[in-house]
């Protein structure tokens, strides 16, 4: 039983992984593929690592493994994040399909702030005293 | 057990695919930044590897190198993005 949950963990990992890497081949655009590598390596990643620790059982093992799988939630948004934004300013262009640039002309790359434009949208509900 | 050969060996060939994959997209990426995320991708596909290898031999030591290699995919990320902002390729001054 335990070698059946480890193998299944293990190839659903290795599938996500091949999910990942597809994407990171067929996407068009940078934020794209952050978008495919990120969020299905990790959690394939994670799956087989959870695969090593129901495998063994152990405490220690499985202390590690949960550690893994720890750093990994927390250090890939945060490098997908800092990768996006130096590609942002960089220029790399997005895909000639894209419908909005919420960034565009609002972005000061000198001193990389960011600039509210002046003629803000107001949602419906708010009222001008809370502006 | 016949199975579980067999989910072992389905693994390593799925991650061998994955990685061929990484390599093509960082041997075609048009700009640097995809070219890391694709080594980040492939830091990731080395950590499934280590589990697979983990569980096929049983050598439990190997965790550790997973768990630092983790950290260093992170540092060197981050790295790359820094010299990416701190002037790069941005014609900036």
């Amino acid at each position: 039983m335990t070698e059946f949950f480890t193998g299944l963990f293990l190839v659903v990992g290795a599938a996500f992984m091949v999910v990942a890497a597809l994407g990171l081949v067929r996407m068009p655009d940078l934020p794209m593929r952050l978008h495919a590598t990120t969020k299905a390596g990790v959690l394939g990643a994670g799956l087989m690592m959870v695969g090593v620790a129901v495998y063994f059982g152990d405490g220690g093992v499985t202390t590690r493994a949960v550690a893994v799988i720890g750093f990994l939630l927390l250090t890939a948004p945060v490098a997908a994040h800092a990768i996006g934004r130096a590609g942002y300013f960089v220029g790399v262009p997005l895909w000639e399909h894209s419908k909005t640039d919420e960034l565009k002309g609002r972005y000061d790359e000198k001193t990389h702030t960011l600039s509210s434009p002046p003629e803000m949208h107001e949602p419906e509900d708010r009222d001008d005293a809370s502006r | 057990m016949q199975m579980f050969d067999i989910a072992i060996i389905a693994s390593n060939v799925l991650l061998s695919i994955a990685l061929l994959l990484g390599f093509w997209r960082l041997y075609l990426g048009p700009t640097l930044p995809d070219r890391v995320v694709a080594l980040e991708l492939i830091a990731s596909l080395t950590i499934g590897f280590i589990a697979v290898y983990v569980i096929s031999s049983g050598r439990t030591p190997f965790i550790d190198v997973a768990m630092v290699l983790a950290l260093t995919a992170f540092l060197a990320a981050v790295g790359f993005a820094r010299y990416l902002e701190k002037g790069g390729h941005r014609d900036d001054d």
